[in-house]
């Protein structure tokens, strides 16, 4: 029979364990191209996969020698962080009206808002592509902007808006009775409140940016084409490309990794200092 | 003194800012292969000849470049000056007047020069609308040490029967060695380039002359149960998930005793630096059956100037200078001869490439032989031998792709499968007015 304290120690031990587990699963692919990256396209597709081998840099010269990635990660940071600003800068008068001034439509409303997502983006590539045609802005950074930051608005709201809820509107009202104005109640209370809130959710913005390739690939071709679009350019349908590949996706994804793990701290410090969490 | 300095900036950035004012620029899109990156490097040589024209290069994998360029020609986009197609889309895309026919060409082009099956491919009504960068067929691979251990001889001109004796003696997946690779992976350019002429090959084609599918008949049914049958017995496993890359990789790797596939694979199966094999690999000509006719395929990827280009005649310039003999010089020179873009041009087939390429003869003589109006022993209403060249055909192709798949993986019986594939195309060709 075991003690109550052996029984936390295993207990501990058992989730330790475990989450390590579900946590190196998730590395994994990740490991994988990394390593991929640095082997001849031979080693890449050798049976069995070689775990050991002669690392070389040949793909990451061949990527520098091809395609001027920096070109590439700057457009994909200009045009995260702008969609990111910007939807944000729509989300959060939205998601406060609806998170301190309730109607009976707004639940509706939030869960419209969702069901947007759910519409496959190819339904609607005519007539976008058409408007972007019409308006001059194919291969313009302004129209990813503008797309990514509508794309995301839904989600972005959403989870303000539940942040938001978990603020006491007897803080809010603290602060009128104060003599606050409505944007000096949000500018000064509720923001610095829910700054981890909306810290995680500018973060999932800005990865759902950065990964999107649909309308990446579909709407740019070279001046506004960002990461995903240099990533799709080494795939191909004759020839072998993995390491070439997994190379150029290290380069896409490491921007975005260093970035979330550096905020990652900030991130976790916001949630803790929160006044109600 | 200042003065002067800043007239003399001001007269300098006008300079400047006239000469960016006087630079076209061409904004190419193309595909993701070594011969066309090859292209994008040495199209510095271009630059430098016209420096009155700048390139811009947009590198897309197949499927994805297919479904962009539909997309911005059929929208009129004008995205792109200079597209890199095959001849599905020349044909149907000059037909319908989306692209700028390839006529006054240099004297120096020598048009003459280039194959006529290549040529009439990319053609639509006589007018031809892309100009050839390089032409495929399919051959056969094979591995000369395997079949000397076991004491075969491959023929010149083998029947597909022939080869399934071949794969059986070969075939010892203990040891991780199938005896043929050949396509699974559904879509109209993967498994359905491979079926369609083993379908030739046995005699079946896609439509009657009066469009009518015939998938219900004894040519498929012997050319689709030969296939499912040869490859679940004698192929790697997962087969149904393997294109053209997938078995690159299994006959690099040494798994597999044959493989009939694109002949552009011959400059990566003799590369040592990509393959285990390099030097025993033997080619020869595709399987042919109850007739060669059809029995291999013909591919090109061309270069085409859509009619929303602003700069058609720079385009032209361009697309006429990398699909020209002094073009294929610089690559003998640059890159070795062995590397010049094949299948075009009868100059690429002199000596020094004949012996520097081995498998060039068994890949001339399969695109001479190649007749996309006739693809098979019986007459038929399109153009084409391993696909049919009519808008619908993507979308048939692929889901009677996905049926044959189906067939290879033991979810459908071959005659479900066919059964299947017939009422859907029947459904297709309705819906597009094709019966008559």
């Amino acid at each position: 029979m075991l003690t109550l304290k052996q029984s936390r120690r295993l207990q501990s031990v058992v989730v330790g364990t475990l989450s390590w587990a579900v946590a190196l699963l998730i590395f994994f692919p990740i490991f994988w191209m990394i390593l991929t990256s640095f082997k001849t396209e031979m080693d890449a597709i050798a049976t069995p996969p070689q775990l050991f081998f002669a690392p070389t840099l040949e793909n990451y010269l061949h990527i520098n020698e091809r395609s001027d990635y920096f070109s590439f990660a700057w457009n994909s940071v200009l045009i995260s962080f702008s969609a990111t600003v910007l939807s944000m800068l729509i989300a959060v008068p939205a998601a406060y009206s609806m998170a301190f001034h309730e109607s009976r439509h707004t639940k509706r409303t939030l869960l419209w808002m969702l069901s947007t997502k759910m519409l496959p983006p190819v339904g609607v590539l005519m007539p976008i592509y058409l408007l972007c045609k019409s308006m001059g802005l194919l291969d313009s950074r302004i129209a990813l902007i503008v797309i990514y930051t509508l794309i995301n608005l839904p989600i972005v709201v959403w989870m303000v808006y539940t942040y938001f809820k978990d603020i006491p509107v007897d803080i809010l009202e603290a602060a009128r009775l104060d003599g606050a104005t409505t944007f000096q109640e949000i500018g000064r209370v509720l923001l610095p409140i829910a700054r981890g809130g909306l810290a995680s959710t500018m973060l999932l913005s800005l990865i759902l940016c950065w990964n999107e390739a649909f309308w990446s690939l579909n709407l740019t071709s070279s001046a506004a084409a960002p990461l995903t679009a240099l990533v799709a350019s080494y795939s191909s349908p004759e020839g072998l490309f993995w390491a070439k590949l997994s190379a150029v996706s290290t380069l896409a994804c490491a921007p975005i990794l260093i970035f979330g793990w550096i905020s990652q701290k900030q991130l976790v410090r916001g949630l803790s200092f929160g006044a109600v969490k | 003194m200042n003065h002067t300095l800043k007239a003399l900036v001001a007269a300098l950035c006008l300079s400047s800012s006239a000469a960016t004012l006087a630079a076209e620029t061409l904004t190419i899109a193309t595909v993701n292969n070594s011969d066309m990156i090859r292209m994008q490097k040495l199209s510095k040589t271009f630059e430098e000849q016209h420096p009155d024209i700048k390139l811009k290069w947009v590198v897309l994998e197949e499927n994805v470049l297919r479904q962009r360029l539909t997309t911005d020609i059929a929208t009129q986009g004008g995205q792109f000056d200079v597209l890199t197609i095959g001849m599905y889309e020349a044909s149907l895309w000059g037909a319908k007047g989306w692209l700028e026919p390839m006529t006054n060409l240099p004297a120096t082009y020598d048009l003459d020069d280039v194959f006529p099956s290549v040529r009439e491919g990319l053609s639509a009504k006589g007018t031809l609308y892309a100009l050839p960068f390089y032409a495929e067929s399919s051959i056969t691979y094979y591995r000369t040490d395997l079949f000397k251990d076991a004491g075969l001889e491959m023929p010149e001109h083998p029947t597909w029967e022939q080869i399934a004796g071949f794969a059986a003696k070969l075939n010892k997946p203990e040891q991780g060695q199938y005896g043929i690779c050949l396509r699974g992976k559904a879509g109209w350019g993967e498994n359905m380039a491979l079926v369609t002429t083993v379908g030739n090959a046995f005699g079946a084609r896609w439509f009657d002359e009066k469009w009518q599918p015939e998938f219900t008949g004894s040519e498929w049914k012997n050319a689709l149960t030969f296939y499912v049958d040869t490859m679940n017995k004698y192929g790697p496993p997962g087969a149904s998930s393997n294109g053209f890359n997938e078995n690159l990789a299994l006959f690099n790797s040494g798994k597999c005793g044959m493989w009939v596939d694109a002949s552009v694979a011959g400059s990566f199966v003799t590369d040592k630096s990509q393959s285990k094999v390099a030097d025993s690999v033997g080619f020869t000509y595709a399987p042919k059956q109850v007739t060669d006719k059809g029995a291999s395929w013909l591919y090109s990827w061309a270069l085409a100037i859509p009619t929303s280009s602003k700069a058609k005649d720079a385009a032209k310039t361009f697309s006429a200078w990398a699909t020209s003999k002094e073009y294929g010089a610089l690559v003998a020179e640059k890159d070795g001869v062995a590397n010049v873009p094949p299948g075009t041009r009868a100059s690429t087939y002199n000596q020094a490439y004949m012996s520097a390429a081995p498998f060039a003869k068994v890949t001339l003589e399969s695109l001479k032989a190649a007749d996309p109006t006739h693809p098979g022993v019986r007459p038929v209403p399109y153009v084409g031998i391993q696909l049919v060249t009519i808008p619908e055909f993507q979308g048939i192709g692929t889901q009677v792709g996905k049926l044959f798949a189906a067939a290879l993986t033991g979810q459908m019986t071959v005659d479900q499968a066919l059964t299947a594939a017939q009422a859907s195309t029947v459904r297709e060709m309705k819906r597009g007015g094709y019966p008559k």
